[in-house]
């Protein structure tokens, strides 16, 4: 059975713009589940209309077999949800929030105080849980909105971009605890900017653009379509004149910045050996575009850039 | 979700606006008491005097009931209207959203919110009152049953607005330019047999008349609208905004894109 099943969604919002263009998608149950696309690409759309919180305009949706059309509260009871803004009441006390969310899926008071404390432990929330919830740092809003989502015990968890803006140590965390949730028979679909997030995660993807899926399948296979990366590179000395690396295409930006096009079939272990043979010495290396933007431009060939993907981050030698 | 899970969120809910009514309580329940005594040292005391009698009470005891009712249908109104707004604009209504209540749950539950921030604010403007003038409850029973209609409908009526409203404008616009008007025109402070008949008429289409005459008949055995007429309208009330309220989150009216 299908974690989740799309058919022919589609969404056109009042002032005519067509966020969804008859999407089929399929997550199966257990799976780990990407969805990638830069901003505006319906993924937000997609998620709101199968927490039943956009209406659809065509298409059908199913949860666990159960139509979103005939049985909204079957579909509702599998879906825990965490959204990409911040939707808690800041002036609640975070086990307040927690408590008062499994209360409204109809959890006796008793077995949601009960919930509400595994799920703050769970999150390492369980000290501040008398504290208002706007004293909480972002990282901890954003633990808050996953203990909230995980009240019920959702078959399904859909998380919206769920590290963004997170710092790479809490990220990590969150990381690990979503493996085991994973690894524990919940089906998760995740939505990211950060390849690597997914790339670590998850077991299958989907990419959208302008409404449409342009690619699906195992993670695996979806990552060959990137065919080359681009790295800037920082030598250890100012390189006034380059001379031709062996084998690799590289092109001088500055004294202190080299760029250079790796192919899929070569290692970085092989690029700076190149660069030592004519004298030059790396410290450290940065991707020139976020890969995702690189996969993206490689499937969809536009020249436009995407809009909202991550800056590339630096790797020091 | 079977009948009793409704139930228990529906408590859920009730219980989430009672603490929210006492977590505020400087603005929720502080303010009514304040401008009650006011009323009552302004247009009790020192105008009231001036007045004499009016249907065969002193002035201060015939504004009572209706300055209760006030009291209840400002703060009744206003505790779901920034309840329900606050929770659109900040997006946590969508807690509500996602898990399978019914849409008549969450209809109830903020109806019975305001119900209790009414209560409270209602009685403890009754407490003030008392220290000005006594009151008789001539009919127990039926000012008890319009001071909780009376809180339905106007929490039904702030929950609408809530509903509608798109910015903190819409919020204040109801209640500064249609809910005081009314209220001031529905014999809070003078009875309709004072006007002249075709003002007599015209008053006869406020639905704050006929909450605040049937609260002053339970209080003291006097109304100018048959007590009958003034239940028929009040339960009517209440089953027509309750209905626009569900049909409205059915539809999604302002709530989902």
């Amino acid at each position: 059975m299908h974690a989740l099943s799309v058919r022919k969604l589609t969404k056109v919002y009042a002032n005519g713009v067509r966020a969804l263009d008859g999407i089929d998608l399929e997550v199966e149950t257990g799976d780990f589940f990407a969805l990638l696309g830069p901003n505006g690409a319906g993924k937000t759309s997609l998620i709101g209309i199968v927490t039943s919180l956009v209406t659809k305009t065509g298409g059908d949706v199913r949860v666990f077999g159960h139509s979103l059309d005939r049985e909204l509260n079957a579909v509702k009871n599998a879906i825990g949800v965490v959204p990409q803004e911040l939707n808690v009441n800041l002036w609640d006390k975070v086990s307040n929030i927690v408590v008062n969310q499994a209360g409204f899926y109809g959890l006796t008071r008793a077995r949601a105080l009960a919930r509400a404390e595994v799920c703050l432990r769970q999150l390492q929330l369980w000290d501040r849980r008398n504290d208002t919830a706007r004293t909480l740092s972002g990282g901890m809003k954003r633990r808050l909105m996953i203990a909230r989502a995980l009240v019920h015990e959702p078959r399904l968890l859909i998380l919206d971009e769920p590290t963004a803006g997170v710092d790479i140590e809490i990220r990590r965390s969150m990381w690990q605890f979503l493996r085991e949730l994973n690894a524990g028979g919940t089906s998760i679909i995740l939505t990211t900017h950060y390849l690597e997030e997914a790339e670590t995660l998850c077991r299958h993807v989907a990419i959208i653009d302008r409404g449409r899926v342009i690619e699906r399948g195992p993670m695996a296979t979806v990552l060959t379509k990137l065919n080359e990366e681009v790295f800037l590179l920082t030598p250890r000395e100012p390189v006034l004149a380059l001379p031709t690396v062996p084998g690799f295409d590289v092109r001088l930006n500055g004294p202190l910045e080299l760029e250079a096009a790796l192919p899929r079939s070569r290692s970085v272990n092989e690029l700076f050996a190149a660069l030592s043979t004519v004298g030059v010495e790396i410290t450290s290396l940065r991707n020139k575009a976020n890969r995702l933007e690189e996969l993206f431009l490689n499937l969809t060939e536009r020249k436009d850039g995407l809009p909202g993907l991550k800056e590339p981050q630096a790797v020091s030698r | 979700m079977s009948l009793r899970q409704q139930f228990i969120a529906l408590s859920t809910l009730v219980r989430r606006e009672y603490y929210r009514v006492l977590r505020i309580w400087g603005q929720t329940i502080l303010p009514p008491v304040i401008n009650m005594a006011l009323y009552f040292i302004i247009f009790g005391n020192l105008i009231g005097q001036r007045i004499g009698q009016m249907d065969g009470f002193d002035y201060k005891q015939y504004i009572a009931p209706g300055l209760i009712m006030m009291a209840v249908i400002t703060n009744a109104y206003g505790n779901v209207v920034s309840s329900f707004f606050s929770s659109k604009i900040n997006r946590h209504l969508e807690e509500m959203l996602v898990a399978p209540m019914a849409n008549a749950t969450i209809v109830l539950g903020h109806m019975a919110g305001g119900i209790v921030r009414g209560v409270a604010v209602g009685l403890a403007v009754t407490a003030v009152a008392l220290l000005f003038t006594p009151l008789p409850f001539v009919h127990p029973l039926i000012t008890i049953s319009v001071f909780l209609l009376c809180a339905s409908i106007f929490s039904l009526g702030g929950l609408i607005n809530g509903i509608m409203a798109k910015n903190f404008d819409d919020v204040s616009i109801i209640p500064s330019f249609v809910l005081q008007p009314l209220t001031y025109l529905g014999g809070v402070f003078y009875s309709i047999s004072l006007l002249p008949e075709l003002a007599q008429q015209i008053s006869r289409l406020n639905p704050i008349l006929y909450v605040v005459n049937a609260f002053r008949y339970g209080m003291l055995g006097v109304s100018d609208v048959p007590i009958g007429t003034a239940y028929v309208m009040m339960v009517l009330c209440v089953a027509v905004l309750f209905s626009i309220c569900v049909l409205m989150l059915n539809r999604g009216y302002r709530i989902r894109e």
